[in-house]
């Protein structure tokens, strides 16, 4: 088996799980659960914008 | 008057508020063993099961990558710190070992990437196995 996934495939299939994860265990009842999973899952796809400009500005 | 009072410290010193069980430590193990297995002990079977296939999935695309697993060793820091984020997958690392899976050196992007999602994976297994800990002991519902 072999997986080609983009930089940015992988960033958001990382994203999927690591959120998922955190927002079941930092999080005590299933709203807030998958609010801060929802909330995680922002952040990390929102950093993944943000280095890519940065880098991209940099590049310049 | 003063005696209550002192009863109440004696008392409060002598039971903890979350007493340490024998399913507050099995559960750990069997979370830690096999992904969201200890949760799914504990009956939360849906963030078990979302546990396991977060974790199972993060390891399979790691190997899919050709991300490299780390063995025990004695060597650079980072290498170390590779082995306990991988060994934090539980079975899964050692049905790769067993299977000499991810024996590889990364020699691509992709493989670098692949040796992250193993790493991340067994680092979250570990936070799984914490959270199971703590609904086993009464701190978390």
């Amino acid at each position: 088996m072999s997986l080609n996934l983009s930089h940015f495939a992988a960033a958001v299939v990382f994203a999927v799980f690591a959120s998922t994860v955190f927002g079941i265990t930092q999080k005590e009842t299933p709203m807030e659960q998958v609010r801060y999973g929802l909330y995680c899952f922002a952040l990390f796809v929102g950093g993944v914008f943000l280095a890519g400009w940065v880098m991209a500005l940099l590049r310049r | 008057m003063a005696k209550p009072t002192t009863d109440k410290v004696k008392n409060a010193a002598a039971e903890p508020e979350y007493p340490l069980t024998t399913i507050a430590v099995v559960a750990p193990i069997v979370g830690w063993l096999i992904p969201g297995g200890g949760h799914i002990l504990l009956k939360r079977y849906l963030r078990g099961i979302l546990l396991l296939v977060s974790v199972v999935t993060m390891f399979v695309i790691g190997l899919g990558m050709h991300g490299r697993i780390y063995k025990p060793n004695g060597g650079d820091i980072l290498d170390i710190l590779g082995f306990v984020g991988d060994v934090g997958s539980g079975a899964l690392y050692f049905l790769a070992r067993i299977m000499e899976w991810g024996d590889t050196l990364a020699a691509n992007a992709a493989a670098d990437y692949g040796k992250t999602f193993l790493i991340v994976a067994g680092l979250l297994n570990f936070i799984a196995a914490a959270d199971a800990h703590h609904i086993a002991l009464g701190k978390k519902p």
